[in-house]
Formats: structure tokens, C-alpha cells, sequence
């Protein structure tokens, strides 16, 4: 009974007033009416825990419902709410303002997407060139069939490519990279990180076909390690790391 | 051609182009940086048989260096399959020439044409 009446006062000590304010800028844009975007401005309350998204979702409560935003799982999972913040790519839900260190927050879409409206962009290109590079196991027995049960893998070999099996195809990496935004039919950090997830995956036997779709005049030899990919990304892959991988495929230097 | 193939090319001629240009520029300052484009000497360099085939063998590895950096810029700055058959094959047909108008030049300089 102590217990719960300590916790009943601790919360009492914490009121909402206790919160501070930041002014969140919100771009706004229909491609469909709209010249040009622009940016309408916000004050919204926050605590040290509140995330960017949940400053986006107060503002469509309390203020204008109309804003458009992506999100799902609000816990960096799905790789839905993507957004420029204060000008890096970021994921909104894992983004809190208070590690901002600013009184201004601006949220714009990303960079290389086309937008659909406001914060909201067209996934298409990441999708397709994810299809490209065959995001499954290649190999001519399935589990069901074999006698195995499952193919197995030692620790080791789980090691080659298991970060890159985080990734959560939030596209932030190609919203960063500076050659999605002139090359339009470059395939991009987030397929090729993608591509050596599978060709280093010991039970992949797609290797040389997977290759084969990336040596192309935009493919892999478009990037030229600017890294921006891999210092956005939010779920610790290194994309840049794994095409210098996949061009030691190419060059000679792996097998 | 392969891209890749392409690239190896493009890395390999880069390495070799590196090299024998510090050698070009090293042979430039043995004498002093005035005299080494005066015209009397310049017109002598090309007697040397060593010197006017690292010349050559320069302007073959930048002409295919520099036209295809020039395609990788191009392909990366505009796309579309016309666009992309035009540049690849301009820049091939600009690299024949340069080496060609090259060769042409070291040769004669060399036969004292000139
Ligand atoms: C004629 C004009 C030139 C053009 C248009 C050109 C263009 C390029 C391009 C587009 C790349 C690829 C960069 C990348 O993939 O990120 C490159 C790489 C390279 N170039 Fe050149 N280049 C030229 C002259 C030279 C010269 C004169 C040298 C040295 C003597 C040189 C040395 C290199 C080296 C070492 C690389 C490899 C490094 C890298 O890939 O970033 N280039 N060049
Ligand atoms: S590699 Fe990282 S940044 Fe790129 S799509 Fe995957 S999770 Fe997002
Ligand atoms: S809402 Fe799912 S990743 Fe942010």
C-alpha cells in the first residue's frame, strides 16, 4: 500500500507543466496543387523522452489534422516514418527532440524520394531496385525437400552478414546518398547493401548472378565513397562497407 | 564490355598515368623550369626514343582515363538510352582522335617534320 501511494506522489511531482516547448517547422507540400513547398511552424510541448514522430502526431491532434506523415510501428522497426530532420535523414520514431540540442525543429521529406505529400514519399524506386538484386536465398534444394531439416550455419559464418540482415528498408541510406540524386537509374546503398547480404550469406548460391546485376553502367561502380549511407543508417548496417566488399568480388580480391 | 572490366581499366591506367606523370615531371626539372619549354629543347626531348614512347604511352593512358572519367560524369549527370548509346560511343570516338591527333604530333616531332 506504501508502495503504490510513493508512486501515486511521484507522479503527482511531475507535472505536464514541467515540460518545455520547441517550434516545429513542418513542410507542406501537394504536388498535385503546390508550386513550392512551405514550411508552417508549430509550438509543441515536450518532454525529454518525446520523440520526433510524437511532435508530428500532436501537432495532426491538436492543430491541423492534414499533415501527412508515415508512420507504423513508432519503434524503429518497420522503417515507415523516415524524414529529413533539421536537415539529416533520420527516423522520426527514433529521433527524440531532446538530443537535438535546438529550439527549432524542421521535418522535410527525404532527399531522392519523390514526395507524395508533405512529409509522405513514393517508395517505388527503393522497392524495385530491392527486387532487382534478388533479396532471397538462390539455390536449386529448398529446406522442405531436403533431408536436413534446416541448412545450417556456423557463428561464423551468420557473422559475414548479419548486420546487413538489419536493415529495415527505411531508405535513409539512399536519401543520403549524393549519386541517387543525380544518377536516377543508379540502384542505390540500400539494394547494394542488400545484394552483399545474400552473396555473403554461406547458404546463397546466387552469387555470380547477383554480380552479374550489379556490374552494370548504374550499378555498384557508380558509388565513389562519399559514406553518407552508412552514417544515417539506423540500424548499425554499413552499407558503404559492404559494396567495397562487393567490389572486392568484382576486382579479384574475394571469392 | 563489362562495367567492371571498364573499371579495372579505368583504375589501372589511373595507377600507371600517376606513375609515369611524376616521371614526366621529374625529367622536366632536370633543367630549369624556363629552359624545359623553350622551344629548342622541347623539339630535342623528341629525339629521345625512351622519352617520346613515355609520352605515348601517356597520352594513351589519359586519353582512356579522361574519356571514360568524362562518360562515368556524363552517364551519372543526365539518363535516358539515347543519351547514354551517344555518350559511350562519342566518348570512345573522342579518345580514338585524341590518341590519334597524338600520335600523329609525337611522330613527326620525332621524324623532325616539324
Ligand atoms: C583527363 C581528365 C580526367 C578525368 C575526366 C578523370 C576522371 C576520373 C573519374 C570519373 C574517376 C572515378 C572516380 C570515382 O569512381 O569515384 C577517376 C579516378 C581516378 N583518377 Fe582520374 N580523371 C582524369 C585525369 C586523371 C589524371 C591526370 C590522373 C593522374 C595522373 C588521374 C588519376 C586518377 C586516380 C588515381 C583515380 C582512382 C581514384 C578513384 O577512383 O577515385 N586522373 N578519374
Ligand atoms: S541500410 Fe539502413 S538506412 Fe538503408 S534502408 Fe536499410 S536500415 Fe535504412
Ligand atoms: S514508425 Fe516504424 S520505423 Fe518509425
Amino acid at each position: 500500500m506504501a508502495q503504490v501511494s510513493s508512486i501515486a506522489e511521484e507522479q503527482a511531482t511531475t507535472p505536464l507543466s514541467a515540460s518545455k516547448s520547441v517550434l516545429l517547422r513542418i513542410s507542406r507540400f501537394n504536388p498535385e496543387t503546390d508550386e513550392s513547398n512551405k514550411f508552417m511552424e508549430f509550438s509543441v510541448p515536450y518532454q525529454k523522452w518525446t520523440t520526433v514522430l510524437e511532435a508530428i502526431l500532436d501537432v495532426k491532434k491538436h492543430f491541423d489534422h492534414s499533415v501527412a506523415v508515415r508512420y507504423s510501428c513508432r519503434q524503429a522497426t518497420c522503417g515507415s516514418c523516415g524524414m529529413l530532420i533539421n536537415g539529416k535523414p533520420r527516423l522520426a520514431c527514433f529521433t527524440k527532440i531532446s538530443e537535438l540540442n535546438s529550439n527549432v525543429v524542421t521535418v522535410e521529406p527525404m532527399n531522392n524520394f519523390p514526395v507524395i505529400r508533405d512529409l509522405a514519399v513514393k517508395f517505388e524506386r527503393l522497392f524495385d531496385t530491392h527486387q532487382k538484386i534478388k533479396p532471397y536465398l538462390i539455390r536449386d534444394d529448398t529446406e522442405l525437400e531436403s533431408d536436413e531439416k534446416e541448412f545450417l550455419q556456423s557463428p561464423e559464418e551468420l557473422e559475414n552478414f548479419i548486420q546487413f540482415a538489419n536493415c529495415i528498408k527505411c531508405g535513409l541510406c539512399n536519401s543520403a546518398c549524393p549519386t541517387m540524386t543525380t544518377d536516377s537509374s543508379f540502384v542505390g546503398p540500400q539494394a547494394l547493401a542488400q545484394a552483399y547480404r545474400y552473396v555473403a550469406d554461406s547458404r546463397d548460391k546466387g552469387k555470380d548472378s547477383r554480380l552479374d546485376i550489379i556490374d552494370e553502367s548504374h550499378g555498384i561502380w557508380r558509388c565513389h565513397f562519399a559514406g553518407s549511407c552508412s552514417q544515417v543508417c539506423p540500424k548499425g548496417v554499413d552499407p558503404a562497407m559492404g559494396i567495397q566488399f562487393l567490389r572486392g568480388y568484382l576486382l579479384g580480391f574475394r571469392s | 564490355m563489362k562495367e567492371s572490366t571498364i573499371m579495372k581499366i579505368h583504375y589501372g591506367t589511373a595507377l600507371a598515368s600517376v606513375g609515369l606523370v611524376a616521371v614526366h615531371i621529374l625529367m622536366r626539372l632536370t633543367t630549369g623550369f624556363s629552359d624545359s619549354l623553350s622551344y629548342e629543347n622541347v623539339l630535342a626531348n623528341y629525339q629521345s626514343i625512351p622519352y617520346v614512347i613515355m609520352l605515348e604511352l601517356i597520352l594513351i593512358l589519359l586519353a582512356v582515363h579522361g574519356f571514360n572519367g568524362l562518360r562515368v560524369i556524363l552517364l551519372e549527370l543526365k539518363q535516358g538510352r539515347v543519351y547514354e548509346k551517344a555518350v559511350s560511343y562519342g566518348c570512345v570516338v573522342g579518345m580514338i582522335v585524341l590518341i590519334g591527333y597524338g600520335s600523329n604530333t609525337i611522330i613527326q616531332t620525332n621524324m623532325g617534320m616539324i
